[in-house]
This record gives structure tokens, sequence and C-alpha cells, in this order.
């Protein structure tokens, strides 16, 4: 059970809503954030897939770099591109204007700092990094970066996610015609005569928009995109506001790590999985390979060149199985240990992720989790657990 | 037939000679949508205040500690498939187990319903 919020945690620009909207506030990452609303995280959960969710995901950071510029703005671009791929093992030069890549912070270990979207917006960049991490990053980028690039972190912004198969009609209810917007596209626009920054992105698995806009609006819009879907008796749009636990258990059935649980400063990008978030250009044979932290250890691991490797997790019964459970071979033998893990809402049981020895790492790889000193049977199972409906 | 409180949210009842163990309807509100209980295995011993059964919900696993002393008579085979009922009817259908006894004089310490309503305004 949560403990009750202390007064000294920071609270977002949507504070009051969610105290109107009867939320159970705890603490997270040094905010005051809702956990759930009325209708409760299983609830919550089963209408951003089926309808539309609205998340405050305002604790977030949100950093802006830009090179400081010298000659075209088409060089300064390149020249932040560049700045930051010293720091991060993506493709950036070849991130075009409007686009946004998922990516990774690393550390000379080759391990994960932290996980972002990093987005092109013309002119800047614009990072948006976990709510537990961002003055650290931010000081982090500050001191790699500050002498070629004027960086900022956003204080005066929110960040707003609108998930769902019906997020896209929200919008165009208030006008919006996002049809040409695809997956990880990015674009400024007004949505109700307030400018935003709108990236068709999220972290539920399905169709949906992050947007970004200033936190002195940022009540406002929630509730014209609330009171709007209210109003409409005919087309059930209905959109809810949506807890950080059902936020949870959305990424987990969409197969996404959680940093700090799943991604660590002891895990690689190849142990996480995640070999598809070093660009091709920044490997052996790449144009610019290497130069970021932890290359030497990171680009040689790519060919499956690792001991341990995450992978989903099926628990057989219907207990849940949670981190750290001890994950233990037919013999008995530790094999490795449950980073995430919970109750799937979509599917009706539970669902865990976790770190296997490679050996053990093949789909259908049956093996027992250590739960309250008892042994509880899973299998190795391919993510995600819920198919993803990102609009490509 | 008489329910008594622990400060950790669990009643017992007596009936007839055996009691009735669950969790009150605040530890339902405050775990949200349970998914999971893990009963005692019948004839099994059970130690007053320490962990009898477990209850997992959406948000977090809690442990329930037995109230009293004694060994389980049966469990509540119905949470298995239906661990929502404790969510629903947390002081009816949604019991946890039936036990006898060692001791009944610890009883004597729980709270009763008023005391438990008392107890509940203290930590709002």
């Amino acid at each position: 059970m949560s403990a009750p919020a202390p007064a000294t945690l920071l609270r977002t620009p949507l504070h009051a809503l969610h105290l109107q909207q009867r939320a159970k506030m705890v603490a997270f990452a040094g905010y005051e954030m809702p956990l759930h609303y009325a209708a409760g995280i299983l609830a919550e959960h089963l209408h951003t897939r089926r309808c539309a969710g609205l998340f405050d995901v305002s604790h977030m950071g949100q950093i802006s770099v830009r090179a400081h510029p010298r000659g075209s703005a088409a060089d300064t671009d390149n020249d932040t591109a560049r700045a930051l791929e010293s720091l991060i093992g993506a493709d950036l030069l070849g991130l075009p204007h409007g686009r946004q890549k998922y990516a990774l912070l690393t550390n000379s270990q080759g391990g994960i700092r932290d996980d972002l979207m990093i987005q092109n917006l013309g002119g800047r960049f614009m990072l948006v990094v976990n709510a537990a991490h961002k003055q650290q990053n931010f000081d982090y980028l500050q001191h790699h970066l500050g002498d070629t690039c004027q960086l900022e972190l956003r204080h005066d912004l929110a960040l707003l996610a609108l998930q769902g198969p019906r997020a896209a009609a929200v919008l165009a209810r208030l006008g919006c015609d996002l049809a040409d917007m695809k997956f990880m596209d990015v674009r400024e626009l007004e949505i109700d005569g307030l400018t935003c920054t709108l990236s068709r992105s999220g972290y539920s698995g399905e169709d949906g928009f992050e947007i970004s806009l200033a936190a002195a609006h940022a009540e406002s819009l929630a509730r014209r995109l609330l009171a709007d879907a209210d109003s409409d008796a005919q087309v059930q749009l209905q959109l809810q506001l949506i807890g950080l636990g059902a936020r949870d258990s959305l990424r987990l059935e969409a197969g996404l790590c959680l940093c700090g649980q799943d991604l660590t400063a002891a895990t690689t990008p190849s142990e996480a999985a995640l070999n598809w978030v070093i660009s091709a250009a920044r490997r052996h044979g790449g144009e610019r390979a290497g130069g970021f932290p932890g290359a030497p250890v990171i680009l040689p691991q790519i060919p499956r060149n690792i001991a341990r490797v995450r992978v989903g997790l099926l628990p057989h019964g219907r207990a849940p199985v949670r981190p750290p459970a001890a994950l233990l071979d037919a013999a008995g033998k530790p094999i490795g240990a449950v980073t995430s893990g919970g109750f799937s809402p979509t599917l009706g049981h539970p669902i865990s992720m976790g770190y296997v020895q490679l050996a053990h790492a093949a789909p259908a790889t049956e093996m027992v989790a250590v739960v309250r000193g008892k042994h509880v049977p899973l299998a190795v199972t391919k993510l995600p657990f819920v198919a993803t409906q990102f609009f490509h | 037939m008489t329910t008594k409180y622990t400060e950790d949210h669990e009643w017992v009842r007596q009936q007839g000679d055996e009691y009735v163990v669950g969790i009150t309807d605040y530890a339902q509100e405050q775990l949200g949508e349970i998914v999971y209980v893990e009963l005692p295995q019948a004839n099994a011993a059970v130690t007053r205040g320490e962990e009898a059964a477990v209850v997992e919900s959406v948000k977090a696993a809690g442990e329930v500690k037995s109230p009293l002393s004694g060994t389980v008579l049966a469990v509540n085979e119905a949470l298995a498939d239906q661990p929502q009922l404790v969510n629903d009817d947390p002081q009816g259908e949604g019991w946890f187990y039936r036990m006898q006894a060692d001791d009944t004089a610890p009883l004597a310490e729980l709270m009763d319903a008023d005391g438990y309503r008392k107890f509940l305004d203290s930590l709002a």
C-alpha cells in the first residue's frame, strides 16, 4: 500500500485537476502523481486499450539542445546532432526535422544511464528523459556539451500523453487532422489556439500522441480534451484520465522497459534486447562507428555476444511474479531475476520480464521463480505480450 | 456472532467453535483490484501475528496475518478463480479461511466494530 504523499513533493500543472478527479496521489520521482482515479487501475488500463486515455507525464524532463549557431540553420542542426552523437549511440545526423527516435544514454562501462526520446524540431533538438533522472541528465549533458551547445531544462513545459485507438479521433474533434502523421513523427501545431509540439508516440503500446505545451496552458488543454469527449453522446469517445498504475501495466504488456527496473547502469543495450536502438551508422562498419560512452563494450556485444538477456516470462499460475524474484532452472540453479511483473488486465493473467542466462532465453524454456519462498513455474515468451498498435 | 478487527485490517468472526478470517473493506479499498489470493493449506498451523495468506492487487502484494494461532480447517476455494470476491464482499463471500483456535484469549485485545471504525478515523 502506498504511503501518503508528503507536502514537500513537486506538483505538475494538472495537480488541481487530479484532485478534482479524485485521484489517489502518491510520491513518484519527487512528484505528487496520480496512481489512479476513481475508476481504478484495471478499468483505466482497459479503457486505454479500447478507447483513449489522457496521462499527465509532466514530471518527465524536457531538455532542449541547440548548438551555438555558425553558418546556416542546417549547419546548426548538424552541429547539434553531432554533439549529441558524442553521448548517444544513435544516428542523429540522419534524424530529419519532424522525426523522433528512442535512444539510450550509456555510461563508460556500456551500462544504461537512462532511456529517452530525441526529437529534431528544426533549429533545436528536444530530449524527453525520465523524471527520476532529469536534473542528473541535464547536468551530465551540460557538463559534456555546454561548450558547444545551449541547453535548457524546460521547467516551463508540461507533457500530456493521449493514448489509445481513439486518440486521433479525440484530436480530430478539436480540428486537428493528423492522418498524415505517422508513428514517431513530430509536429508543432495549434490545438484549440494553443501552441503545442505533438509527437505520434507514447509508452502504452497503442497509437497515440505526446503533447508538449506551456505549463500555464496544460490544464486548460486537458480540460478541453476531456470535456469535448464528455459532451458527445453519439460518438463514444469518453476520454478518461489515466494514472501511473495503468501506465505501468500498459507498458509492461507492450514489452517496454522501465528505466531503474528493466534498465540499469549495470545492463547493456544488448542485454536489454535493445540492439535496434544502436543505429547501424554507429555500429562497427557504420559511417560513424562508436564515439559514444561505452561503445567499446556495447558494439562487440551486438551479435548476441552476451551472457544474459532480457526476456518475457509467462507465469503458469495466477500468482503475479514481481521483481526481484530469483529465477532458477529445473535443477534449482540460479539463472536470472525478474525486473518487472504484475497482472495483465488485457490477458487476464500475470506477466513478467526479467534477465536470464542466454542458454535459457529461447521461447518456451521452462523455469521457476522464487516467490515468498515458493517455486512458481513460468516459461519464456516472445515480447510484446499484447501486440502494439503503432500508426505506421 | 461477534467480529473482531486487527490494526492490520484483518477481521475474525466466531462461528460456533470455529473462527473465520478475512480482510476488511478498508484493506480491499487500499489494495485496489485484487487479482490473486494465496491461501494456507487445510490443516496448516497458523500463528497469531504471522503471515497466513497473501493478497495481490494490480498495485502490490500485501500479507494477511492470522489474528489467532491454531489450525486451518478450510479455505475459501472460490477465491482461486474469483479473487475479486474480496473486493466485492470482503466480510462475506470474500472470506479467506476457517480455523480452530489454540487460544481465544487474544481476541480480547482486538477491536470491535466500533473500535475499528474509530481506529480508521484516526488514520485519515
